[in-house]
Protein backbone atom coordinates (compact mmCIF):
# COMPACT_ATOMS: atom_id res chain seq x y z
CA UNK A 1 0.00 0.00 0.00
CA UNK A 2 2.28 2.44 1.08
CA UNK A 3 5.13 3.80 -1.11
CA UNK A 4 8.13 4.82 1.76
CA UNK A 5 10.77 2.35 1.93
CA UNK A 6 11.15 -0.28 4.65
CA UNK A 7 12.76 0.95 7.46
CA UNK A 8 13.53 -1.77 8.91
CA UNK A 9 13.38 -5.55 7.71
CA UNK A 10 12.14 -6.91 10.55
CA UNK A 11 9.06 -4.58 12.01
CA UNK A 12 6.28 -2.72 10.21
CA UNK A 13 5.44 0.81 11.21
CA UNK A 14 1.68 1.59 11.44
CA UNK A 15 -0.86 3.99 12.48
CA UNK A 16 -3.84 2.01 13.97
CA UNK A 17 -7.24 3.94 14.39
CA UNK A 18 -10.24 2.51 16.30
CA UNK A 19 -13.90 4.05 17.01
CA UNK A 20 -17.31 3.77 16.90
CA UNK A 21 -16.97 2.81 20.57
CA UNK A 22 -14.21 -0.40 19.80
CA UNK A 23 -11.38 2.33 21.40
CA UNK A 24 -13.46 1.06 24.86
CA UNK A 25 -11.42 -1.97 24.04
CA UNK A 26 -8.07 0.00 24.04
CA UNK A 27 -8.34 1.98 26.97
CA UNK A 28 -10.41 4.14 25.37
CA UNK A 29 -7.06 5.79 23.13
CA UNK A 30 -8.28 5.48 19.34
CA UNK A 31 -4.80 6.31 17.63
CA UNK A 32 -1.95 4.17 18.05
CA UNK A 33 1.21 4.30 16.54
CA UNK A 34 2.93 0.71 16.71
CA UNK A 35 5.93 -1.51 15.35
CA UNK A 36 4.34 -4.66 14.51
CA UNK A 37 7.05 -7.90 14.50
CA UNK A 38 7.70 -9.55 11.58
CA UNK A 39 6.51 -13.36 12.16
CA UNK A 40 10.28 -14.97 11.33
CA UNK A 41 10.78 -15.77 8.16
CA UNK A 42 7.84 -13.86 6.52
CA UNK A 43 8.77 -10.38 4.85
CA UNK A 44 5.19 -9.60 4.70
CA UNK A 45 2.91 -8.46 7.34
CA UNK A 46 -0.64 -9.98 6.71
CA UNK A 47 -3.95 -8.58 7.98
CA UNK A 48 -4.22 -11.90 9.84
CA UNK A 49 -1.17 -11.24 11.69
CA UNK A 50 -2.18 -7.56 12.73
CA UNK A 51 -5.58 -8.98 13.95
CA UNK A 52 -3.48 -11.25 16.02
CA UNK A 53 -1.14 -9.25 17.36
CA UNK A 54 -3.39 -6.23 18.19
CA UNK A 55 -5.50 -8.62 20.18
CA UNK A 56 -2.15 -10.10 22.03
CA UNK A 57 -0.49 -6.96 22.95
CA UNK A 58 -2.69 -3.94 22.25
CA UNK A 59 -6.34 -5.38 23.08
CA UNK A 60 -7.08 -4.86 27.27
CA UNK A 61 -10.49 -6.18 27.37
CA UNK A 62 -13.21 -8.63 26.11
CA UNK A 63 -11.41 -9.98 23.22
CA UNK A 64 -14.77 -11.48 21.80
CA UNK A 65 -15.83 -7.75 20.97
CA UNK A 66 -12.84 -7.57 18.60
CA UNK A 67 -12.34 -10.68 17.08
CA UNK A 68 -14.30 -13.62 15.69
CA UNK A 69 -12.36 -16.70 14.34
CA UNK A 70 -9.62 -15.39 12.64
CA UNK A 71 -11.54 -12.40 11.27
CA UNK A 72 -13.08 -9.07 13.23
CA UNK A 73 -16.30 -9.74 15.00
CA UNK A 74 -18.83 -9.03 12.13
CA UNK A 75 -20.26 -5.21 12.10
CA UNK A 76 -16.46 -3.95 12.56
CA UNK A 77 -15.57 -2.06 9.67
CA UNK A 78 -12.26 -2.52 8.54
CA UNK A 79 -10.21 0.41 6.16
CA UNK A 80 -6.89 0.37 5.08
CA UNK A 81 -5.24 3.74 4.26
CA UNK A 82 -9.55 4.96 4.21
CA UNK A 83 -10.30 2.32 1.64
CA UNK A 84 -12.78 -0.62 2.45
CA UNK A 85 -10.79 -3.75 3.40
CA UNK A 86 -13.49 -5.42 1.26
CA UNK A 87 -11.77 -4.23 -1.49
CA UNK A 88 -8.32 -5.69 -0.78
CA UNK A 89 -8.34 -9.00 0.07
CA UNK A 90 -9.28 -8.59 4.07
CA UNK A 91 -7.41 -11.15 5.88
CA UNK A 92 -5.16 -11.66 2.80
CA UNK A 93 -4.29 -7.40 2.53
CA UNK A 94 -0.85 -6.91 2.82
CA UNK A 95 0.34 -3.95 5.00
CA UNK A 96 3.71 -1.87 4.43
CA UNK A 97 5.54 0.87 6.61
CA UNK A 98 2.96 4.01 7.75
CA UNK A 99 0.06 2.68 6.27
CA UNK A 100 -3.15 3.53 8.52
CA UNK A 101 -5.60 0.64 9.75
CA UNK A 102 -9.14 1.74 11.06
CA UNK A 103 -11.27 -0.38 12.89
CA UNK A 104 -14.78 0.79 13.05
CA UNK A 105 -17.61 -0.98 15.15
CA UNK A 106 -20.69 -0.18 13.47
CA UNK A 107 -22.17 -2.04 16.76
CA UNK A 108 -22.43 0.89 19.38
CA UNK A 109 -25.66 3.27 20.31
CA UNK A 110 -28.05 4.87 17.58
CA UNK B 1 -4.09 -0.47 -6.54
CA UNK B 2 -5.92 -0.38 -9.84
CA UNK B 3 -9.30 -0.55 -8.12
CA UNK B 4 -11.24 1.99 -9.65
CA UNK B 5 -15.02 3.35 -9.13
CA UNK B 6 -17.96 1.15 -10.61
CA UNK B 7 -19.81 4.30 -11.63
CA UNK B 8 -17.45 6.59 -12.57
CA UNK B 9 -14.66 4.93 -13.56
CA UNK B 10 -12.15 7.25 -12.35
CA UNK B 11 -11.31 7.71 -8.92
CA UNK B 12 -10.11 5.10 -7.06
CA UNK B 13 -12.94 2.94 -4.81
CA UNK B 14 -13.07 3.17 -1.37
CA UNK B 15 -15.64 0.82 -0.09
CA UNK B 16 -17.84 -2.23 -1.18
CA UNK B 17 -21.69 -1.10 -1.54
CA UNK B 18 -23.17 -3.99 0.59
CA UNK B 19 -26.26 -3.65 -1.48
CA UNK B 20 -25.26 -3.77 -4.72
CA UNK B 21 -22.20 -5.20 -4.27
CA UNK B 22 -20.69 -2.33 -6.41
CA UNK B 23 -16.95 -0.61 -5.71
CA UNK B 24 -17.23 2.95 -5.43
CA UNK B 25 -15.51 6.10 -4.83
CA UNK B 26 -16.62 7.98 -1.91
CA UNK B 27 -18.30 11.00 -4.51
CA UNK B 28 -19.90 8.57 -5.76
CA UNK B 29 -20.82 6.87 -2.69
CA UNK B 30 -22.16 9.88 -1.16
CA UNK B 31 -24.15 10.77 -4.14
CA UNK B 32 -25.74 7.43 -4.24
CA UNK B 33 -26.55 7.24 -0.67
CA UNK B 34 -28.19 10.62 -0.34
CA UNK B 35 -29.86 9.82 -3.53
CA UNK B 36 -31.60 6.43 -2.43
CA UNK B 37 -32.78 7.85 0.72
CA UNK B 38 -34.43 10.87 -1.41
CA UNK B 39 -35.83 8.09 -3.15
CA UNK B 40 -37.11 6.50 -0.59
CA UNK B 41 -39.05 9.78 0.69
CA UNK B 42 -40.53 10.37 -2.43
CA UNK B 43 -41.46 6.76 -3.27
CA UNK B 44 -42.79 6.83 0.16
CA UNK B 45 -44.53 10.23 0.14
CA UNK B 46 -42.76 10.60 3.77
CA UNK B 47 -43.06 14.46 3.86
CA UNK B 48 -45.39 17.69 2.65
CA UNK B 49 -43.95 20.72 1.86
CA UNK B 50 -44.22 22.70 4.70
CA UNK B 51 -44.22 20.19 7.76
CA UNK B 52 -42.56 20.77 11.03
CA UNK B 53 -40.29 17.45 10.92
CA UNK B 54 -38.54 16.63 14.30
CA UNK B 55 -35.39 14.00 13.75
CA UNK B 56 -35.13 11.93 17.04
CA UNK B 57 -31.67 12.27 17.99
CA UNK B 58 -29.59 10.37 20.13
CA UNK B 59 -26.19 12.09 19.37
CA UNK B 60 -25.17 8.15 18.02
CA UNK B 61 -24.42 7.66 14.31
CA UNK B 62 -27.88 6.69 12.65
CA UNK B 63 -29.51 9.77 13.64
CA UNK B 64 -26.71 11.97 14.02
CA UNK B 65 -26.50 11.08 9.77
CA UNK B 66 -30.02 11.00 9.69
CA UNK B 67 -30.13 14.83 10.43
CA UNK B 68 -27.08 15.64 8.18
CA UNK B 69 -28.86 14.48 5.40
CA UNK B 70 -32.26 14.97 5.62
CA UNK B 71 -30.95 18.69 6.03
CA UNK B 72 -28.86 18.34 2.95
CA UNK B 73 -31.79 17.13 1.17
CA UNK B 74 -34.11 19.52 2.58
CA UNK B 75 -32.12 21.91 0.69
CA UNK B 76 -30.99 20.22 -2.33
CA UNK B 77 -34.38 18.86 -3.19
CA UNK B 78 -36.46 21.78 -1.91
CA UNK B 79 -38.56 20.16 0.20
CA UNK B 80 -39.86 22.96 2.44
CA UNK B 81 -39.64 21.77 5.32
CA UNK B 82 -38.61 22.92 9.32
CA UNK B 83 -36.28 20.49 10.08
CA UNK B 84 -35.85 19.95 14.48
CA UNK B 85 -33.56 18.34 16.58
CA UNK B 86 -35.42 16.13 19.18
CA UNK B 87 -33.21 14.42 22.40
CA UNK B 88 -34.46 13.02 25.14
CA UNK B 89 -32.27 13.31 28.74
CA UNK B 90 -33.36 10.36 30.32
CA UNK B 91 -30.93 11.38 33.00
CA UNK B 92 -28.57 9.18 32.92
CA UNK B 93 -24.93 10.33 34.65
CA UNK B 94 -22.00 9.72 32.52
CA UNK B 95 -23.64 8.35 29.61
CA UNK B 96 -26.69 10.84 28.06
CA UNK B 97 -24.96 13.83 29.57
CA UNK B 98 -21.71 12.82 27.26
CA UNK B 99 -23.98 12.17 24.20
CA UNK B 100 -26.19 15.57 24.79
CA UNK B 101 -23.43 17.94 24.66
CA UNK B 102 -22.50 15.61 20.91
CA UNK B 103 -26.60 16.45 19.75
CA UNK B 104 -25.69 19.85 20.94
CA UNK B 105 -22.33 20.64 18.73
CA UNK B 106 -24.87 18.99 16.09
CA UNK B 107 -27.41 21.82 16.56
CA UNK B 108 -24.51 24.20 15.51
CA UNK B 109 -22.57 22.38 12.86
CA UNK B 110 -26.30 21.72 11.29
CA UNK B 111 -27.58 24.87 11.59
CA UNK B 112 -30.91 22.59 13.04
CA UNK B 113 -32.95 23.91 16.42
CA UNK B 114 -32.73 21.40 18.91
CA UNK B 115 -35.04 20.40 22.52
CA UNK B 116 -34.26 18.34 24.91
CA UNK B 117 -36.86 17.21 27.20
CA UNK B 118 -36.05 15.11 29.93
CA UNK B 119 -37.45 12.14 31.47
CA UNK B 120 -37.55 14.36 35.03
CA UNK B 121 -39.55 16.98 33.49
CA UNK B 122 -42.01 14.57 32.53
CA UNK B 123 -41.92 12.02 34.42
CA UNK B 124 -40.52 13.03 37.46
CA UNK B 125 -37.93 10.35 37.78
CA UNK B 126 -34.37 9.99 36.03
CA UNK B 127 -33.26 6.52 34.73
CA UNK B 128 -30.63 7.04 37.48
CA UNK B 129 -33.50 7.27 40.39
CA UNK B 130 -36.03 4.85 38.20
CA UNK B 131 -32.88 2.39 38.57
CA UNK B 132 -31.51 3.28 42.26
CA UNK B 133 -35.74 1.98 43.05
CA UNK B 134 -35.75 -1.42 40.83
CA UNK B 135 -32.27 -2.27 40.22
CA UNK B 136 -30.48 -3.16 37.25
CA UNK B 137 -33.13 -5.80 35.71
CA UNK B 138 -36.09 -4.24 33.94
CA UNK B 139 -34.96 -0.62 33.92
CA UNK B 140 -34.87 -1.03 30.20
CA UNK B 141 -38.40 -1.60 29.80
CA UNK B 142 -39.36 1.74 32.14
CA UNK B 143 -36.83 3.18 29.72
CA UNK B 144 -38.01 2.10 26.81
CA UNK B 145 -41.77 3.09 27.03
CA UNK B 146 -40.81 6.31 28.42
CA UNK B 147 -38.85 7.51 25.65
CA UNK B 148 -41.21 6.50 23.20
CA UNK B 149 -43.69 8.23 24.76
CA UNK B 150 -41.20 11.25 25.75
CA UNK B 151 -40.17 11.70 21.93
CA UNK B 152 -44.02 11.84 20.83
CA UNK B 153 -44.87 14.84 23.76
CA UNK B 154 -41.50 16.68 22.61
CA UNK B 155 -42.33 16.76 19.15
CA UNK B 156 -45.93 17.99 19.96
CA UNK B 157 -44.06 20.51 21.92
CA UNK B 158 -42.18 21.48 18.94
CA UNK B 159 -45.24 21.74 16.82
CA UNK B 160 -44.26 19.05 14.37
CA UNK B 161 -46.23 17.12 11.74
CA UNK B 162 -43.62 14.42 12.05
CA UNK B 163 -41.44 12.31 13.95
CA UNK B 164 -38.05 10.31 11.86
CA UNK B 165 -36.02 8.01 13.76
CA UNK B 166 -32.61 6.61 12.46
CA UNK B 167 -33.84 2.94 12.50
CA UNK B 168 -31.82 1.56 9.77
CA UNK B 169 -31.96 -1.48 7.47
CA UNK B 170 -30.22 -3.71 10.01
CA UNK B 171 -32.19 -2.91 12.62
CA UNK B 172 -35.78 -3.52 10.77
CA UNK B 173 -34.18 -7.01 9.89
CA UNK B 174 -33.54 -7.59 13.50
CA UNK B 175 -36.99 -6.40 14.64
CA UNK B 176 -38.34 -9.03 12.26
CA UNK B 177 -36.70 -11.83 13.10
CA UNK B 178 -37.28 -11.21 16.87
CA UNK B 179 -40.92 -10.38 16.56
CA UNK B 180 -40.64 -13.97 14.43
CA UNK B 181 -39.05 -15.55 17.09
CA UNK B 182 -41.02 -14.40 19.49
CA UNK B 183 -44.66 -15.23 17.74
CA UNK B 184 -45.51 -11.30 18.11
CA UNK B 185 -47.92 -11.62 15.33
CA UNK B 186 -49.32 -8.13 16.37
CA UNK B 187 -46.30 -6.12 15.72
CA UNK B 188 -44.76 -8.84 13.25
CA UNK B 189 -47.66 -7.53 10.90
CA UNK B 190 -46.17 -3.77 11.36
CA UNK B 191 -42.75 -3.42 12.12
CA UNK B 192 -42.01 -3.06 8.46
CA UNK B 193 -43.81 0.05 8.07
CA UNK B 194 -42.13 2.93 7.13
CA UNK B 195 -44.69 5.30 8.69
CA UNK B 196 -46.47 4.47 11.72
CA UNK B 197 -49.42 5.99 13.27
CA UNK B 198 -50.61 7.84 10.31
CA UNK B 199 -54.19 7.82 11.58
CA UNK B 200 -52.85 9.51 14.86
CA UNK B 201 -51.03 13.57 14.96
CA UNK B 202 -47.95 12.22 15.02
CA UNK B 203 -46.74 9.85 12.10
CA UNK B 204 -43.11 8.21 12.86
CA UNK B 205 -41.50 7.60 9.61
CA UNK B 206 -37.70 5.49 9.03
CA UNK B 207 -35.95 7.05 5.97
CA UNK B 208 -33.58 4.37 6.86
CA UNK B 209 -35.71 1.95 6.58
CA UNK B 210 -33.46 0.29 3.65
CA UNK B 211 -30.53 1.84 4.51
CA UNK B 212 -27.24 -0.45 5.43
CA UNK B 213 -25.74 0.18 8.54
CA UNK B 214 -22.29 -0.51 7.41
CA UNK B 215 -22.77 2.47 4.72
CA UNK B 216 -24.16 4.82 7.75
CA UNK B 217 -20.78 3.82 9.66
CA UNK B 218 -19.18 4.46 6.53
CA UNK B 219 -20.59 7.83 5.34
CA UNK B 220 -20.19 9.50 8.78
CA UNK B 221 -16.52 8.30 8.72
CA UNK B 222 -15.77 9.79 5.28
CA UNK B 223 -17.54 12.75 5.92
CA UNK B 224 -15.80 13.02 9.51
CA UNK B 225 -19.08 13.64 10.93
CA UNK B 226 -19.71 13.94 14.89
CA UNK B 227 -21.19 11.03 16.86
CA UNK B 228 -20.93 9.88 20.30
CA UNK B 229 -20.52 5.99 20.27
CA UNK B 230 -20.99 4.39 23.96
CA UNK B 231 -23.12 1.74 24.89
CA UNK B 232 -25.85 2.76 27.50
CA UNK B 233 -24.36 2.06 31.04
CA UNK B 234 -27.97 0.20 31.72
CA UNK B 235 -28.04 -1.53 28.84
CA UNK B 236 -27.77 -5.33 28.91
CA UNK B 237 -28.86 -6.00 25.51
CA UNK B 238 -28.82 -9.92 25.73
CA UNK B 239 -31.99 -11.21 23.51
CA UNK B 240 -31.37 -7.96 20.71
CA UNK B 241 -27.52 -8.93 20.90
CA UNK B 242 -27.94 -12.60 19.97
CA UNK B 243 -30.56 -11.29 17.53
CA UNK B 244 -28.03 -8.52 16.05
CA UNK B 245 -25.03 -10.68 16.19
CA UNK B 246 -26.54 -13.73 13.51
CA UNK B 247 -27.89 -10.59 11.45
CA UNK B 248 -23.80 -9.48 11.45
CA UNK B 249 -22.98 -13.00 10.51
CA UNK B 250 -25.63 -13.47 7.82
CA UNK B 251 -24.76 -10.14 6.39
CA UNK B 252 -20.90 -10.87 5.98
CA UNK B 253 -21.87 -14.13 4.09
CA UNK B 254 -24.55 -12.47 1.98
CA UNK B 255 -24.95 -8.76 2.53
CA UNK B 256 -28.28 -9.07 0.29
CA UNK B 257 -29.53 -10.82 3.42
CA UNK B 258 -30.80 -7.78 5.45
CA UNK B 259 -32.62 -6.37 2.02
CA UNK B 260 -33.98 -9.62 1.84
CA UNK B 261 -35.35 -10.56 5.14
CA UNK B 262 -36.88 -6.93 5.54
CA UNK B 263 -38.48 -7.87 1.57
CA UNK B 264 -39.65 -11.28 3.60
CA UNK B 265 -41.39 -8.87 6.85
CA UNK B 266 -42.96 -6.63 4.25
CA UNK B 267 -44.59 -9.75 2.15
CA UNK B 268 -46.05 -11.11 5.09
CA UNK B 269 -49.77 -11.23 5.39
CA UNK B 270 -51.38 -11.98 8.49
CA UNK B 271 -54.60 -14.33 9.04
CA UNK B 272 -57.04 -12.91 10.12
CA UNK B 273 -57.58 -15.39 12.91
CA UNK B 274 -55.64 -13.51 14.45
CA UNK B 275 -57.24 -11.63 16.90
CA UNK B 276 -55.12 -8.01 16.78
CA UNK B 277 -54.89 -5.46 19.83
CA UNK B 278 -57.48 -2.91 19.74
CA UNK B 279 -56.62 1.05 19.69
CA UNK B 280 -57.72 2.93 22.28
CA UNK B 281 -56.99 5.95 24.65
CA UNK B 282 -55.16 5.96 28.11
CA UNK B 283 -57.86 7.03 30.71
CA UNK B 284 -55.17 8.63 32.52
CA UNK B 285 -53.01 10.68 30.55
CA UNK B 286 -55.01 10.81 27.11
CA UNK B 287 -52.05 8.94 25.03
CA UNK B 288 -52.57 6.16 22.73
CA UNK B 289 -53.42 2.71 24.28
CA UNK B 290 -54.73 -0.73 24.14
CA UNK B 291 -55.66 -0.86 27.58
CA UNK B 292 -57.46 1.26 30.01
CA UNK B 293 -54.17 3.25 31.35
CA UNK B 294 -51.37 3.03 28.63
CA UNK B 295 -47.87 1.48 29.80
CA UNK B 296 -46.02 4.60 30.58
CA UNK B 297 -48.94 5.56 33.32
CA UNK B 298 -49.32 2.11 34.70
CA UNK B 299 -45.52 2.07 35.58
CA UNK B 300 -45.29 5.53 36.58
CA UNK B 301 -48.25 4.77 39.08
CA UNK B 302 -45.85 1.96 40.60
CA UNK B 303 -42.92 4.00 40.62
CA UNK B 304 -44.72 6.46 42.93
CA UNK B 305 -46.76 4.42 45.02
CA UNK B 306 -43.40 2.49 45.79
CA UNK B 307 -44.45 -0.61 43.79
CA UNK B 308 -42.31 -0.33 40.85
CA UNK B 309 -42.75 -3.91 39.26
CA UNK B 310 -46.42 -3.61 39.49
CA UNK B 311 -46.43 -2.99 35.56
CA UNK B 312 -43.68 -5.25 34.66
CA UNK B 313 -45.50 -8.80 35.60
CA UNK B 314 -43.08 -11.05 36.92
CA UNK B 315 -45.76 -14.12 36.25
CA UNK B 316 -43.73 -16.80 35.00
CA UNK B 317 -46.29 -19.14 33.61
CA UNK B 318 -47.86 -16.84 31.53
CA UNK B 319 -47.88 -18.59 27.93
CA UNK B 320 -47.74 -15.18 26.43
CA UNK B 321 -44.73 -14.11 24.77
CA UNK B 322 -42.54 -11.32 26.05
CA UNK B 323 -42.42 -8.18 23.56
CA UNK B 324 -40.22 -5.98 21.93
CA UNK B 325 -40.33 -2.70 23.06
CA UNK B 326 -38.90 0.57 21.10
CA UNK B 327 -35.28 -0.48 21.83
CA UNK B 328 -35.84 -3.93 21.44
CA UNK B 329 -35.13 -4.74 25.15
CA UNK B 330 -36.95 -7.31 26.87
CA UNK B 331 -40.02 -6.65 28.65
CA UNK B 332 -43.27 -9.07 29.36
CA UNK B 333 -46.60 -7.57 27.33
CA UNK B 334 -49.41 -8.35 30.27
CA UNK B 335 -50.16 -5.88 32.48
CA UNK B 336 -52.52 -5.56 35.60
CA UNK B 337 -55.34 -4.07 33.69
CA UNK B 338 -55.21 -7.11 31.21
CA UNK B 339 -58.93 -8.69 32.02
CA UNK B 340 -59.22 -12.71 31.33
CA UNK B 341 -60.70 -13.95 27.91
CA UNK B 342 -58.51 -10.74 25.99
CA UNK B 343 -55.29 -12.84 25.91
CA UNK B 344 -54.19 -12.46 22.49
CA UNK B 345 -52.57 -9.47 20.80
CA UNK B 346 -52.91 -7.30 24.30
CA UNK B 347 -50.43 -5.17 23.39
CA UNK B 348 -49.86 -1.73 24.76
CA UNK B 349 -50.01 0.46 21.19
CA UNK B 350 -48.14 2.47 23.05
CA UNK B 351 -44.44 0.33 22.96
CA UNK B 352 -44.63 -0.94 18.91
CA UNK B 353 -42.17 -1.33 17.04
CA UNK B 354 -40.15 1.92 17.55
Amino acid sequence: MGTDSVESNDTVHLNLEFGGGLEILFGSIKCHSVDIPLNSGSEKLKMEHLLVWVRDNLLQERPEFFMKEKSVRPGVLVLINDCDWELCERLNATLENNDTVVFISTLHGG
Amino acid sequence: MGRFCDICLQKRAALRRPKTLQQVCKDCFYLAFEEEIHQTIVENQIFKPGERVAVGASGGKDSTVLAYVLTLLNKRHGYGLDVFLLSIDEGISGYRDDSLETVKRNEKQYGVPLLVVSYKSLYGWTMDEIVSEIGRKNNCTFCGVFRRQALDRGAVMLGANKLVTGHNADDMAETILLNLLRGDIARLSRCTSIITGEEGALPRCKPFKYTYEKEIVMYAYFKKLDYFSTECIYSPNAYRGFAREFIKDLEALRPRAILDIIKSGESFRISLDVKMPEQGVCERCGYISSQKWCKACVLLDGLNRGLPRLGLNRTRTSKKSSSVNEDGYCGENKDHHVRPGKLRGNVPRSSLDF
